[in-house]
């Protein structure tokens, strides 16, 4: 064997490399793990990618760059697909005149994210292809085959992965993809992407009849395997949960289902049919499973409590011999914390010390909950800590109304923090409100990404950089400070408690840079736009 | 040729996921099949870390089975009760007291000494591998001074 035409790469490594072979002309997405490197790799191989202020935006761009017949590709995390659902579910009726692949990156067990929904519905709900891909191989296949589909049907394409497909690396053969054959160029086409009702019934009928031919494709697409083994016992599985399974039961027979919707149900009717035991082996939900029994065949699930967490080897063993006995509950490690030196802990000392009721945000100041501070009350998606905290503002007694205080970060801030600024200006509590921006000057928690507020495009490009006091003032707020915590402790918390006193809107910016970020930045020399330097006039 | 497991522990920031990265590569430039898996995010932040190579002529999934592992090489002392169950009964443990603190020429490099003792027991992957794998992962300042610690790591008789 030699090396020469192998790699050895991540799934999302795969996906951005199969990207760059079959000519995507841009990416576009919002940093969140375990999705982020794709499109950093996108750029690396030489992509036009692009970070989006959120993933409803990216999403938009993408549908854009397909209407105008380019193929594009927009990247996420499961609950980035929530912010986009908007243009996800119409997306699906008005279809695209060049390819739109969706990549959700689902987390299964939340190695890193606030909930482990099962972005598998979203492909049933919206009407879109899904395909899941169990490695590096066909992270890289399944990319390629995802763009071949959407462009023969004029529909998006969802690629869902997983955390131990993203974060997983493995061999693949690089191939030589089919590029675009035409380039982007602007055709009209008023009824199929005006979405007003007496159009949008046409398209849904019309969606409805491509996925029909799309299901009758799916039984030979060849993204269905048979792996022919034992049979008297049939697994059904996707993604990594095959891998799994081929070694924990590596005598039986299988089929790997690679496109989950449209369903291949005669493929999978045909299989059960040839084995004694047919069992669905999934992460998650019972999605599958559900799906096939739908169709009205008859098949073995897996006990509730495999609902939760990731599957691996040992517990498709349990599954596969019906035991839902009490799993080993596996050591804790050691928990995350602040980085010595990081600016966030002088903000979370003093919101304990003023015995703040925090309405928190999604970062790295999340660990704010944790001891020695647990100076976080509340944390639920990104930006809500705004809505959040104006809500617990307009209904609390209020001397608790008055120690409520929104604390989020400089990259939250511009993905959805600002519609929670316009809504505390429009419906500001009787109290007032105090939120806190914390800015460090880059995305961290997903390893130092550069977002509106840095000045910095995704490849560290001056431009032009969103400044949030500005933005802040030109709303009408009647107090914005800048300070820096870490600097001036006494201060800070003198600045809070009088803000909190002062029942008006007060938007605080504490600014530092993460330490982390800023020796990267030193080390690299990215510099930046202030914001009276458009790059473009 | 049986699948070999290796797991790597640490925490957060001591070089566990490069550690990973030059074993996965090293076998890779082997020819075995080979396939390493982490996770990402929440780790970074000084917290427990974990990432598996397994390598062989057909490798599955992934992740090394609980209590599977051939090797287990812990980089801090805190991390080896909570991961030693995860070692099968006879496998090799490898910590940093085998690691003789004057060939420890960079104390950054901690995570290459204990390659360098964990590679004695990995017959498949020839030195030159090792090698060409640490000049692809590591800085170029820094590679002549890690494969120097690296191999008096893996002569090391203790």
């Amino acid at each position: 064997m030699t090396t020469d035409a192998r790699l050895f790469l991540s799934g999302n490594e795969a996906v951005a490399c199969a990207a760059y072979d079959a000519g995507v002309i841009l990416g576009t997405g919002y940093p969140g793990t375990p999705s982020t490197e794709i499109l950093e790799h996108f750029c690396a191989l030489g992509g036009k990618a692009q970070w989006a202020p959120n993933e409803k935006i990216a999403l938009e761009v993408a549908i854009g760059a397909a209407f105008g017949g380019g193929r594009a590709i927009a990247t996420m995390k499961h609950v980035g697909l929530n912010v986009a659902a908007d243009p996800f579910f119409t997306a699906a009726y008005t279809g695209v005149t060049g390819a739109l692949i969706i990549v959700s990156a689902d987390d299964p067990g939340m190695a890193s994210s606030q909930n482990e929904q099962d972005n598998r519905h979203y492909a049933k709900a919206a009407g879109i292809p899904l395909l899941e891909p169990a490695d590096s191989q066909e992270a890289y296949d399944f990319t390629a085959k995802a763009i071949e589909i959407s462009e023969r049907w004029c529909i998006p394409v969802l690629l869902r992965l997983t955390t131990r497909v993203c974060h997983s690396k493995s061999i693949i053969l690089r191939k030589n993809l089919p590029k675009p054959s035409t380039a982007p160029f602007f055709q009209r086409d008023i009824k199929g992407r005006v979405m007003i009702p007496a159009h949008a019934r046409i398209a849904h009928r019309k969606l409805r009849d491509k996925l029909s031919a799309i299901a009758a494709w799916n039984e030979n697409s060849g993204l269905n395997i048979h792996i022919p083994g034992d049979p008297s016992l049939g697994i059904i599985a996707s993604g990594i949960v095959c891998m799994h399974a081929r070694e924990a039961a590596s005598k039986a027979s299988f089929l790997k289902i690679g496109m989950a919707y449209p369903l291949p149900v005669e493929t999978i009717r045909s299989f059960v049919n040839q084995v004694k035991r047919a069992v669905v082996l999934e992460e998650g939900d019972s999605w599958l499973v559900e799906a096939i029994r739908a169709a009205g065949i008859s098949v073995e699930g897996k006990a509730e409590m495999y609902r939760f967490g990731e599957l691996n080897v040992n517990r498709v063993q349990r599954i596969l011999n019906q035991d839902s006995s009490p799993e080993p509950v596996p050591p804790a490690g050691k928990p995350p914390q602040f980085c010595p030196g990081c600016p966030h802990r002088a903000v979370f000392e003093t919101l304990r010390d003023l015995n703040c009721i925090v309405a928190g945000d999604i970062g790295c100041y999340t660990l704010g909950a944790l001891p020695p501070f647990e100076a976080m009350d509340s944390c639920v998606c990104m930006g809500a800590s705004i809505g959040i905290g104006l809500g617990l503002r307009h209904v609390l007694p209020r001397e608790q109304a008055q120690q409520v205080v929104s604390v989020i970060g400089d990259s939250t801030f511009m993905h959805s923090g600002i519609t929670g600024l316009i809504e505390m200006v429009y419906n500001p509590p009787a109290t007032g409100h105090v939120v806190l921006i914390l800015d460090n000057g880059t995305t961290a928690m997903t390893g130092l990404q550069e977002h509106p507020g840095t000045g910095r495009t995704l490849d560290h490009k001056p431009t032009r950089k969103i400044i949030p006091e500005d933005l802040a003032k030109a709303l009408g707020i009647p107090r914005v400070h800048v300070t820096d915590p870490t600097a001036d402790r006494d201060a800070f918390q003198k600045l809070l408690g009088e803000s909190l006193a002062s029942r008006k809107l007060v938007v605080i910016i504490a600014r530092r840079p993460c330490l982390l970020s800023a020796k990267l930045i030193r080390k690299q020399g990215w510099g930046a736009h202030s914001s009276s330097e458009p790059k473009n006039p | 040729m049986k699948t070999t497991n290796v797991v790597i522990a640490g925490l957060g920031g001591q070089g566990v996921l490069t550690s990973a990265d030059i074993l996965a590569e090293a076998a890779f430039i082997t020819g075995l099949d080979v396939k390493k898996s982490e996770l990402h995010g929440m780790s970074q932040r000084g917290g427990s870390v974990t990432s598996d190579v397994r390598f062989g002529h057909q490798v599955f999934s992934p992740m090394v089975p609980w209590g599977q592992a051939d090797c287990l090489v812990v980089l801090e002392s805190t991390q080896v009760d909570i991961n030693r169950p995860g070692l099968r009964k006879d496998g090799i443990l490898i910590t940093p007291e085998q690691i003789d603190k004057k060939d420890l020429l960079h104390h950054r490099s901690l995570n290459i000494a204990l390659l360098g003792a964990l590679s004695r027991h990995l017959p498949d992957i020839a030195e030159p591998s090792w090698i060409q794998a640490m000049r692809t992962h590591l800085t170029a300042t820094i590679q002549d001074v890690n494969i120097q610690i690296f191999l008096l790591a893996r002569k090391s008789k203790s």
